[in-house]
């Protein structure tokens, strides 16, 4: 949209005046003095980042960044929520206008290397695939030669989609469009035969259909899309901050604390690690946070798989199987280094 | 006694100069400034520079391209293919906003009351409402409102209508088409002499050549006698039902055709009030003096009016140009291919290199601009008045 073509413009124009070198710490020094966390989400996508009627973000990705306030501030609610358009994420996050990045964003090596940005880890393991009408009667993504296909522009998901087709010898007629909603509204006025995805977005996008059931998602996954969030390289401090946010909620997981039974364990748990998660037992982290910032995390926000199910799982409309986001000895592949 | 020289800074001349100096430098300082601290920032940001990038792989494949590009063409070519699809949305715009123009606004001055009416609702319907509203619209509303694929309107002779595209048979020349070719521009040559030649006869005589029609007649029957003698060198790739889609012949996607209309739609309703002004700038008694001579009302508007009237009209045209090719950028609406929406859009997502690719984008934009400007004034300066 030109919105973004202006947000683009303008960052740039920010990029060249703003004066002065960037020194480590410098978003940690910045998101301390200003006093909340802002954050970059998607611009509405149920289940990982949407706002509700009175204007208060839910969502996975959501999450992701109310437990970075809490970990920061002891108050997940010290977060203030940007939605970008997938064209606009990256220049925010490069330009200072968010402090993180947590809008299902795809983690590729091009964009750690060369976007001047990092992420931190993975929120939610996904991958591409295929949704399309019943009425179609086409059973599998092999059979699709020579359909027009719906995509959202500036994603990996329009490249995986190439290869995809080119490395089956298949042809196909792309229609790129802008926002989540056209897409979806181009696939049900029938532009075209197919609509493609990340698959939870898939899912999301197949409830705001008119009819729901007329569409079906094919089983081809084709391609890995590891979502995560991202920071601004230069400040590593902000960056471990991010990372560990995240890893606590798994570990908290990990070791069933959750945001219920949290002050329970705290006073009654003689497991090591969990005093460790907990606080009880000292951890010299070094983060430069305060010592019960795992806590609050698990407390205010809960831990991975209470927030997975509230927002993406079975207490969702959206319905998704933990899948590959089950732990890793639970059979999936959510894994995270120990608070110790 | 003659005047003593002032002193040099308080000569006008050299005070001039100096100034223009000072801000000439002033303006250049600056430029340089932002330029080294943003280079210097995307450094310590660790983002890529340059324009390298131009000749790596683009990987993701466009709907419209007017030129060959696969998915294995470079970020060069795809910023070629996207300022194709802005010229040619551009161009066609031009050209059916300025036909329906002129048509609406000479409409407008119809005795006809019906005739008249009818161009003024146009006029105040579409100038009124915004243009994004309008593309959204006719894309919205009514192009994915055809049928599909599977049910597609036949328009008679291997024509078809659906909501993925207009599909038209499309010629593709065989051997001895050259012959056709020649043809036509033989005939294009004795169109010139005879148009020449009427004209001249007409000076020295009066007398009048149907010179249009004659014209007309030899660019089309000539190429034609000879296409025919040749053995019809033209083998017709015809559109079918081929799985999901229509395949062979021709296809305009409604992105395309959706973005066209709005925009000649639009644009004609500010052309046609610019093409009535400049009509009634022309005096009543130009009118009555060429009836007086024995003109035809036809030619009256033709020879006497509209030369005049173009004074007028041109130079608010030029900006009505210029504003339908930079609306064409909203194109990136409705998933057109233009040159914001798959350079300044996809590219720049994909690449992250927003500082070039703008830069690059906004260049083309105002090239366009300038050359259309250019064109357009020395059009003016020759329609322009000639006083004695």
């Amino acid at each position: 949209m030109r919105m973004s073509s202006v947000t683009t413009a303008v960052s740039g124009l920010l990029l060249a005046i703003a004066a002065g070198t960037v020194h480590a710490g410098a978003t940690f020094d910045a998101v301390k003095k200003r006093g909340f966390v802002q954050c970059g989400v998607n611009t509405g996508l149920a289940g990982f980042s949407v706002a509700d009627e009175k204007g208060v973000w839910k969502g996975i990705d959501v999450d992701v960044c109310r437990a970075v306030a809490a970990a920061v501030f002891g108050d997940a609610s010290k977060v203030k929520f940007t939605p970008l358009t997938a064209k606009e994420r990256f220049t925010a996050l490069q330009s200072g206008e968010v402090d993180v990045l947590s809008r299902n964003t795809t983690w590729t090596v091009v964009r750690d290397g060369s976007l001047g940005i990092s992420f931190t880890g993975v929120t939610y393991y996904d991958g591409q695939g295929f949704l399309v009408k019943k009425k179609l009667n086409v059973k599998s993504a092999l059979k699709l030669n020579g359909a027009t296909v719906c995509v959202g522009s500036g994603t990996t998901t329009e490249l995986n989609l190439q290869d995809y087709f080119t490395s089956h010898k298949m042809k196909f007629k792309p229609v790129v469009y802008d926002t989540s909603d056209e897409t979806v509204k181009g696939f049900e006025a029938g532009r075209c035969d197919v609509l493609t995805s990340d698959q939870s977005q898939l899912y999301a996008l197949k409830i705001k259909l008119a009819k729901p059931d007329d569409a079906v998602v094919l089983p081809e996954v084709i391609s890995k899309e590891p979502l995560g969030p991202a920071v601004r390289q230069g400040d590593v401090e902000w960056f471990n901050i991010v990372r560990w946010s995240l890893f606590a909620m798994v570990d908290a997981e990990d070791l069933g604390v959750t945001s219920k039974n949290i002050d329970e364990m705290k006073k009654s748990s003689v497991v090591p690690d969990v005093k460790r998660l907990v606080g009880t037992e000292a951890v010299k982290h070094g983060l430069g946070i305060p010592d019960d910032w795992a806590y609050q995390v698990v407390k205010q926000v809960g831990n991975y798989g209470e927030i997975f199910e509230a927002n993406v799982g079975a207490g969702s409309p959206l319905k998704i199987a933990r899948g590959l986001n089950a732990l890793w000895n639970k059979g999936g592949i959510q894994y995270a280094p120990p608070i110790r | 006694m003659t005047p003593s020289k002032p002193p040099f800074w308080n000569d006008p001349k050299v005070r001039a100069i100096v100034f223009q100096v000072l801000v000439s430098a002033g303006v250049i300082a600056v430029g340089v400034y932002l330029v080294r601290n943003l280079l210097h920032n995307l450094e310590v940001r660790g983002i890529s520079t340059g324009f390298g990038f131009l000749h790596n792989r683009a990987g993701f494949a466009v709907n419209l391209t007017l030129i060959p590009y696969d998915e294995d063409s470079s970020y060069g070519r795809t910023f070629v293919v996207g300022l194709l699809n802005t010229l040619l949305v551009s161009g066609l715009g031009i050209f059916f906003a300025t036909i329906l123009g002129f048509v609406v606004g000479i409409a407008r001055l119809s005795r006809n009351w019906l005739v008249a009416t009818l161009a003024s609702a146009y006029v105040e319907t579409f100038r009124n409402l915004p243009l994004l509203v309008q593309i959204l619209f006719w894309y919205f509303a009514v192009f994915l409102n055809l049928p599909p694929p599977t049910e597609a309107i036949h328009l008679g002779h291997s024509a078809f209508l659906t909501l993925r595209g207009l599909y038209l048979p499309w010629p593709e020349p065989e051997p001895g088409f050259g012959w056709t070719l020649g043809a036509f521009v033989v005939s294009v040559g004795a169109v010139v002499f005879l148009v020449r030649w009427a004209r001249r006869r007409q000076e020295l005589t009066g007398r009048i050549f149907p010179s249009f029609f004659a014209s007309i007649a030899i660019l089309v029957l000539v190429p034609l006698v000879v296409f025919f003698a040749t053995g019809s060198p033209l083998e017709w790739s015809k559109p079918e039902l081929d799985g999901f889609n229509f395949t062979g012949g021709v296809a305009v996607i409604p992105e395309l055709a959706a973005l066209l209309l709005a925009l000649s739609v639009y644009t004609a309703a500010f052309i046609a009030e610019i093409v009535r002004a400049g009509i009634l700038s022309v005096s009543h008694g130009q009118t009555e003096a060429a009836g007086a001579l024995g003109l035809s009302r036809a030619r009256t508007l033709r020879l006497v009016v509209i030369p005049q009237a173009m004074r007028v009209t041109i130079p608010p045209l030029t900006s009505q140009y210029l504003n339908l090719t930079k609306n064409s950028s909203l194109a990136t609406a409705i998933g057109y291919p233009d040159l914001v929406s798959l350079f300044a859009g996809t590219t720049l997502n994909q690449t992250g290199q927003a500082v070039e690719v703008m830069s690059m984008t906004m260049a083309v934009y105002l090239v366009i601009s300038l050359v259309i400007s250019l064109l357009m004034n020395w059009f003016n300066a020759r329609m322009a008045l000639v006083e004695r």
